[in-house]
């Protein structure tokens, strides 16, 4: 084992690397391409026997991932945002192959307008897709979760690829100490690739992906790929507790940070919860018992063990990096449906979007959310879902606006 | 905790400043978190980079509000408010500026109320490298912070630019040792911040973001050509100058080539540099043939300008 300063997207690549990946399906897209570009100069100095092709778009790079997959070679690939949604009919496709692979999403805001920087729509939308998704947290756990990943990806039970997802900037970029485990410790934690006679080879062929047409044959096949979705939530309770045997470093499916006596709770995904653990310590010394839930597994989503780790507490504050545009964030929903009917369930669980586009989230906002949700608790009276975004950063809007449209009038006259 | 942010230019060496400063405290048994913050800008466009360092899990994350130590390795960018270098400083965080301006100057210019340090270096750090300045920022701000050990840095700067080879990372020891020894007398002035509580952090003034026609709420700008009003000539570094004795009006191979389009064609057949735009690539000046496209230090050419006009 060594320790190192790398960034987020070092570590992805160790990730793969340590898996012992084959084969690399590449495309370059910002603020991920740090990680092909490393895999490349490991691939180029021989220090690693994968192989890697740049394919022409990520269309094709993710179905040349899921045909690699399908022939039986560990394959890893990773992309961002747009990239992610450009591939994402082959996302859909691939995950119906039943072939597991490993796919690093570096998450970062969507188009339009465009920016560079992170939140959480991207991988929001590859929800439904049939990939599992891992988030993380901080530069340990991305390296960490890829070999998690594919424990869990390929285990007979599941057979479904898996995404890891991590903030771009806020992990991408950063970097902070990682215990890189030895190669002969990752062997042995993730044996070679066992495809269980299902994969295909020129003399063996297959046909892979066939048409159905009678909802009853569709349903069969969707609905097998949903129940060994939901398979793989005891399977990564399994993979996480080996982990931590081996590793000494246990990444549950639910994060729990001084939540267990807490009586509000912060529920939140990705890099931007470590800045809830300190509003938690804080928020402790201020006297107010404030605790943390960040779900690392998000498909299949922990439903149970929201439940039981949400029974009897005041108040939920729920904060999301993405927006579905006319409902609102996406982790809120998905925690009201896992508590509804809970008996003791939360008496108030608000709803807060930010984060958007890689804005900043405040000490003072986490307490200001708690306060809230506190005060709900109390009156029981749930406010409505919480922009965060301030008075000064409007006027810096109509600023802008105001420039947008004196220019426009200059014209007019010109 | 600690947390620096350094100050410079794309292309300035700013990120593997804060990166040997990171190494360096790792070496000395913290916890760190480094990364540059850039936008999608190139070489020469303000940037920072900052560290985080401390002997409990670091838990916070992205930009410094409230900096212990801020080093800005290029005076230009003070003026700047884009560059938000005078951001966050409270009267207990330290100030230190690459800059041929003294100390009051600058304390008058800034207004604030923390101590200011101008880096004194000497002439055996090569100046026309803006990269050795970096470095020899991440050497002072290691001695100002006063829990780095010189080995500690030297082993840092070989972990940043080993692949760079065994000459350039000698160079850059020498620089970075520079910068530690010239702060000898300030050492361990900058302390570490203590996190604010609770109770005493105020409201967020939250707004409730109003509904607006589409006009207004649509991401577009009305007017073409807006380009022209973002002064990319900010970024540059180094600036391209044309000597027009020696330029022989070729097939002005140097505006075909600029990729920004910064160099037109005048009636008289002279190229003409808009500097407003010239980034500094400095592709016309490997292009031109007659080798008429000098490349001049910014900083240089910028006071050499001043001194003209007065
Ligand atoms: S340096 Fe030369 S080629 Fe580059 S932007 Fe400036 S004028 Fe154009
Ligand atoms: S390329 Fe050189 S010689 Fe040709 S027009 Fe430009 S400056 Fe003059």
């Amino acid at each position: 084992m060594t320790r190192a300063l790398i960034t987020g997207n070092a570590a992805a690549a160790w990730g793969g690397r340590l898996a012992r990946m084959d084969y690399v399906p590449a495309f370059p897209i910002t603020p991920q391409t740090e990680i092909i570009e490393t895999i490349a100069k490991w691939t180029e100095r021989g220090d690693i026997a994968t192989r890697m092709v740049m394919y022409e778009s990520e269309h094709s790079m993710i179905t040349g991932a899921g045909a690699a997959a399908a022939t039986g070679v560990r394959v890893f690939t990773a992309t961002s945002s747009q990239g992610l949604l450009y591939g994402m009919e082959m996302l859909y496709t691939v995950a119906g192959w039943r072939a597991p692979f490993v796919l690093v999403n570096v998450s970062r805001g969507l188009a339009s307008p465009i920016t560079l920087e992170p939140d959480h729509n991207d991988i929001m939308a590859a929800r439904d897709s049939g990939f599992l998704q891992i988030h993380c947290a901080t530069c340990q756990e991305v390296v960490d979760s890829v070999l998690m990943a594919y424990r869990l990806g390929e285990d007979h039970r599941v057979r479904l690829p898996v995404i890891v997802n991590l903030d771009g900037f806020y992990l991408s970029f950063t970097r902070e100490a990682v215990d890189l485990p030895s190669a002969d410790a990752a062997a042995e934690f993730l044996p070679a690739f066992d495809p269980q006679g299902t994969e295909f080879r020129a003399g063996k062929p297959v046909s892979q992906a066939v048409a159905v047409l009678g909802g009853g044959t569709y349903s069969y096949f969707r609905y097998e790929q949903h129940l060994a979705a939901q398979a793989a939530l005891p399977v990564y309770d399994e993979v996480a507790a080996e982990f931590n045997d081996r590793f000494g470093r246990l990444h549950p499916a639910i994060e729990s940070y001084r939540a267990e006596d807490a009586e509000m709770v912060f529920v939140m995904m990705g890099s931007f919860a470590t800045k809830a653990k300190d509003a938690v310590d804080r928020l402790r010394e201020a006297g107010i018992a404030a605790g943390l839930l960040r779900p690392r597994l998000f498909r299949p989503f922990p439903r149970d063990a929201f439940r039981s780790a949400l029974v009897g507490k005041k108040g939920v504050a729920v904060i999301d990096q993405n927006l579905s545009m006319g409902m609102g964030g996406v982790l809120h929903s998905e925690l009201a449906s896992a508590l509804y009917g809970a008996p003791d369930a939360p008496r108030a669980l608000t709803s807060f979007v930010g984060g958007l586009g890689g804005r900043d989230i405040a000490p003072a906002e986490f307490y200001e959310m708690a306060h809230a949700t506190l005060r709900a608790a109390e009156t029981g009276e749930t406010p409505p879902p919480r922009l965060m975004y301030t008075h000064s950063e409007l006027r810096e809007m109509r600023k802008l606006q105001a420039a947008a449209h004196v220019e426009r009038h200059e014209q007019d006259i010109a | 905790m600690y947390r620096i942010r350094f100050h410079g230019r794309g292309g300035q060496g700013m990120k593997t400043a804060s990166r040997v400063l990171g190494s360096a405290f790792f070496h000395e048994g913290f916890e760190v978190q480094d990364a540059p913050r850039y936008g999608a800008e190139r070489r020469g466009a303000p940037m920072n980079a900052y560290v985080r360092a401390d002997r409990a899990p670091i838990y916070e994350r992205g930009i410094i509000l409230r900096p212990d130590l801020v080093i800005v390795a290029d005076d230009t960018l003070v003026p700047i408010p884009a560059a938000g270098v005078l951001q966050g400083l409270d009267n207990r965080s330290v100030l230190l500026i690459d800059s041929a301006t003294p100390e009051d100057e600058w304390r008058k210019r800034t207004n604030i109320g923390g101590p200011i340090l101008v880096l004194p270096l000497p002439d055996t750090v090569d100046r026309s490298s803006l990269a050795m300045i970096g470095i020899a920022c991440a050497g002072a701000a290691a001695r100002l912070i006063g829990v780095i050990s010189e080995d500690a840095l030297e082993q840092a700067v070989r972990d940043e630019l080993a692949p760079l080879g065994e000459a350039v990372v000698e160079k850059n020891i020498q620089a970075a040792m520079a910068g530690y020894a010239a702060m000898s007398d300030h050492a361990g002035t900058v302390s570490e911040g203590v996190p604010a509580a609770a109770s005493g952090a105020g409201s967020p003034d939250w707004v409730d973001v109003p509904v607006e026609e589409v006009r207004l709420s649509g991401p577009a700008i009305h007017a073409g050509a807006t380009s022209v009003e973002v002064r990319t000539g900010l970024w540059r570094t180094f600036r391209p100058v044309i000597h027009y004795d020696r330029c022989n009006h070729c097939n002005w191979v140097c505006s075909s080539f600029c990729p920004d389009n910064a160099i037109s064609v005048a009636e008289d057949g002279r190229p003409v540099i808009d500097y407003d735009h010239c980034k500094g690539c400095m592709i016309c000046v490997v292009q031109c043939p007659p080798h008429a496209i000098e490349s001049v230090l910014e900083v240089e050419a910028a006071a050499a300008e001043r001194r003209g006009s007065a």
